[in-house]
C-alpha cells in the first residue's frame, strides 16, 4: 500500500502569549484509504497537528509530505492550488457560504480549480449530493439547513475534486448521535470503498473505537 | 471567473448597503458633472463676452513719455554744472501709429491672422441738450470691425452697412442712446477733447451685453472720426486683430510687439482679471468634486471593511478549499470596483439630468448681461474623466480592505 501522508520530525511552537513548544518530533505516515482519527485531550496538539498537515498553517519545522510530494516550503499560492486539487476539509462549524445555494456550495471549489466545465461540475456536485442522500435540497439556500444537513453538504463539498485526502476536524463536535453515526459511517464508506483517505481530529471515542487505526496524542507527541 | 460570481453574491447579497455605496458616488459624480458643466459654462460665457469686445490682439500707441532727455541739456551742456528739473513735462505726442498702412497690408499677409481692422479712437462729449454725456467713438471700416466682433448679431436696430449709405452716421450702444433719448434718425451732437463738434445721425443701436462698453461706445467711419478731429488720411491709433486660433494670442502678440515696438494687447492679458476668476472657478470645481469623492470613497473604504468582518468565516473557507489571497483580493476589490463603475454611471445620469434642468433655468433678466438660461456647457471629456475618477476612487478606497481580507490568517478563524 503506498502512503497519501507521511510527517517527518514535525515541530510546533507557538510564541504568544509566551514561546511555547506544541508538537515535539512528530513522526509517522498514513496509508492511502485509510481512516486515521487522531484522538487526545484538549491542547494535546492535535488541531494544531491538523492544520499543519493541511498546509493552511506553514509555520513550522519538519518536513511533511502528501501523495510523496513535499509541501514544506512551498509558496502560499502553490499550497492553495494543491489544497484545492488535493485536500478536502470539513470542519466543526459547518462553514457553508450563506448567500449561495447548496448545490453552489459543492461547486465553488471545483469552479475554481477550473479542469471541467459548469455543466459537468454541476452534474458531480448533484452526484456527490445523492450520494449523501442530500440532492433534494440543492436549490435549497445553506443557510436554511439543519446542522446535520449542512455538515452532510460540507462533507459533498470535500469531496467535488476527488481529493485524495479528506481532513476534518471535529466533524461530528456539533451533531446529535444521529448524524454523528452518519458522518462516521459516511466516512468509513469513502475510505474503504473509494479509497479516499480521512484524517479526523475527534473528542468521540465511540467515533474512534471503530475505525482502522487510531493516532493518540499527549502533550503533543505521539502515544504508541 | 468564479471571484466574480462570489463577488456578486456579496453585493446581490446586500442590496441595501451596496445601494447606498453606490449612492455615494453617484452624488459625488453628480455634483461633478453639473458643477463642471455650470462652472465651464459661466467660463466659457465670460470668455465669449470678452471676445465680443476684446480683440484677440489690441495693437496701439501706448502713451510713453520719456523723460530723462530735457532741453535743458542742450541748453547747458557747455557749462559745469549740475542741472535739476523738476516736474518736466511730456513734449506734444501724437498717439497714432506710424506707417500704419504698412503695418497693416503686413498683418493681412500674415496666415496665421484671420482679420484686420484699423480704426481710430477718441473721447468724445456727446451732447444732449445742455448736459454732455462722456464717451467715446471708434472710427472705423465698418465691414472688417464687424467681422471681427460679429457686430451683425449684436444689433438692436439696423445693420452695420448702414454706416456707409449715410453721410455721417453713427451706430450707438443701447445704453448711451437710451441715456440721450435717441432712436434711428435722430442727430446728435459730439465735441472733441480739443473742442471741434460735429453732427451725426444714428443709424443703428448695438448692445454687446456689458454695460460699460454699450454706455460709452458708438461706431462712426473712419474718414468722418480722422475729419472731426482734423487729422489726415493715414492717421490711425489702434489696430484690432483676429487670429485663426486666440489660443495663441499671448505668444503672437509678444512676436508683434517685437516686430512694431508697438504695444500688443492680448485679450489674456487685457482681461486677466476675468482669466483670473476663471482659474478660481475651475480650482473651486476641482476642489468640491474631489471632496465628494473622497467623502464617497471612505464611504466604500467602511462598507468594505464592514462586510470583510462579516465575512472572514468565508475567507477562511475559501482559503482552506484552495482560494490564493489573489482570489481573494479579487472577489473584494470587485465589488467596490462594481459600486464604484455602476455608481459613477448612475451618477453621470444624474448629473446630465441636472444639467440640463439647469441650462433650460431663466436667467434673471438683466439689461447689462445677455444671457437668456444659465449658462451650462455638455462636454463628453467631462463625462469621461467624472466615470475615469468614479472607478479610480473606489479602487483605491477598496484596495486596502482588499488587501487586509487576503491576509486574513484561516487557521486563527477556523479554529474558532
Amino acid at each position: 500500500m503506498s502512503t497519501a501522508l507521511r510527517v517527518e520530525n514535525l515541530n510546533k511552537f507557538f510564541h504568544e502569549p509566551e514561546d511555547f513548544q506544541v508538537l515535539f518530533d512528530i513522526s509517522f505516515s498514513v496509508n492511502k484509504g485509510e481512516f486515521v482519527p487522531v484522538i487526545g485531550k484538549s491542547g494535546c496538539g492535535k488541531s494544531t497537528l491538523l492544520y499543519l498537515l493541511s498546509t493552511l498553517d506553514t509555520d513550522y519545522h519538519g518536513k511533511i509530505f502528501i501523495n510523496d510530494r513535499v509541501l514544506t516550503g512551498e509558496s502560499q499560492n502553490n499550497l492553495a492550488r494543491f489544497r484545492n486539487e488535493n485536500i478536502g476539509f470539513v470542519f466543526q462549524f459547518h462553514f457553508l457560504l450563506p448567500e449561495f445555494t447548496v448545490l453552489e456550495n459543492v461547486m465553488l471549489p471545483a469552479l475554481k480549480l477550473g479542469k471541467l466545465s459548469h455543466k459537468e461540475i454541476e452534474e458531480q456536485a448533484i452526484d456527490k449530493l445523492r450520494q449523501l442522500q442530500m440532492d433534494k435540497f440543492a436549490q435549497k439556500l445553506s443557510s436554511r439547513l439543519s446542522g446535520g444537513q449542512q455538515q452532510r453538504v460540507a462533507i459533498a463539498r470535500a469531496l467535488i475534486n476527488n481529493p485524495t485526502i479528506i481532513m476534518a476536524d471535529e466533524p461530528t463536535g456539533n451533531l446529535d448521535s444521529i448524524n454523528t453515526g452518519l458522518v462516521f459511517d459516511i466516512f468509513k464508506e469513502l475510505s474503504h470503498q473509494k479509497g479516499i483517505t480521512i484524517l479526523t481530529v475527534t473528542h468521540d471515542l465511540d467515533f474512534a473505537k471503530n475505525a482502522d487505526r487510531v493516532i493518540e496524542m499527549v502533550d503533543g507527541r505521539i502515544k504508541n | 471567473m468564479v471571484d466574480t460570481l462570489i463577488a456578486k453574491r456579496h453585493l446581490m447579497a446586500n442590496k441595501k448597503q451596496t445601494l447606498v455605496a453606490m449612492l455615494g458616488v453617484t452624488f459625488g459624480i453628480a455634483m461633478f458633472i453639473l458643477m463642471i458643466s455650470f462652472m465651464i459654462g459661466v467660463n466659457q460665457f465670460m470668455e465669449d463676452t470678452m471676445l465680443s469686445s476684446t480683440p484677440d490682439i489690441h495693437i496701439y500707441n501706448d502713451i510713453k513719455t520719456d523723460y530723462t532727455v530735457s532741453i535743458a541739456g542742450d541748453y547747458f551742456k557747455d557749462k559745469k554744472l549740475l542741472v535739476s528739473v523738476r516736474h518736466p513735462k511730456p513734449k506734444q505726442v501724437n498717439l497714432n501709429i506710424k506707417n500704419a498702412s504698412g503695418i497693416i497690408n503686413d498683418l493681412r499677409n500674415d496666415p496665421e491672422i484671420t482679420r484686420v481692422s484699423p480704426f481710430l479712437s477718441t473721447q468724445v462729449f456727446y451732447n444732449y441738450g445742455p448736459v454732455q454725456i462722456n464717451g467715446y467713438i471708434n472710427g472705423v471700416n465698418i465691414i472688417d470691425e464687424s467681422k471681427i466682433f460679429d457686430l451683425r448679431s449684436k444689433m438692436i436696430v439696423g445693420q452695420p452697412e448702414d454706416l456707409l449709405n449715410t453721410d455721417k452716421g453713427i451706430i450707438m450702444g443701447r445704453g448711451l442712446a437710451n441715456k440721450l433719448n435717441l432712436g434711428v434718425g435722430d442727430m446728435v451732437t459730439l465735441t472733441t477733447p480739443a473742442g471741434t463738434s460735429m453732427s451725426f445721425r444714428v443709424v443703428g443701436i448695438f448692445a454687446i451685453g456689458i454695460g460699460t462698453i454699450d454706455d460709452t461706445r458708438s461706431y462712426i467711419n473712419l474718414a468722418n472720426v480722422q475729419q472731426l478731429m482734423g487729422k489726415d488720411r493715414s492717421y490711425i491709433t489702434d489696430i484690432n486683430v483676429k487670429l485663426t486660433n486666440n489660443k495663441l494670442a499671448p505668444s503672437k502678440a509678444g512676436e508683434l510687439y517685437k516686430k512694431y515696438n508697438y504695444k500688443s494687447d492680448d485679450w489674456q492679458t487685457a482681461n486677466s482679471s476675468v482669466m483670473a476668476s476663471n482659474i478660481v472657478r475651475d480650482v473651486l470645481t476641482y476642489v468640491v468634486s474631489i471632496t465628494l469623492l473622497t467623502v464617497a470613497g471612505f464611504g466604500i473604504y467602511n462598507i468594505m471593511n464592514m462586510t470583510i468582518q462579516n465575512k472572514m468565516k468565508d475567507i477562511a473557507i475559501l482559503k482552506a478549499q484552495g482560494f490564493s489571497g489573489q482570489d481573494i483580493v479579487r472577489i473584494f476589490l470587485s465589488q467596490s470596483l462594481f459600486i464604484g463603475f455602476f455608481g459613477a454611471l448612475m451618477g453621470e445620469i444624474l448629473g446630465f439630468l441636472l444639467s440640463y434642468a439647469l441650462s433650460r433655468v431663466p436667467f434673471p433678466h438683466n439689461d447689462f448681461i445677455s444671457l437668456k438660461y444659465f449658462p451650462v456647457i455638455f462636454n463628453p471629456a467631462h463625462y469621461l474623466f467624472g466615470l475615469v475618477f468614479g472607478v479610480i476612487t473606489p479602487f483605491i478606497a477598496g484596495l486596502m480592505p482588499s488587501i487586509k481580507a487576503s491576509r486574513i490568517d484561516p487557521v486563527v478563524i477556523l479554529r474558532g
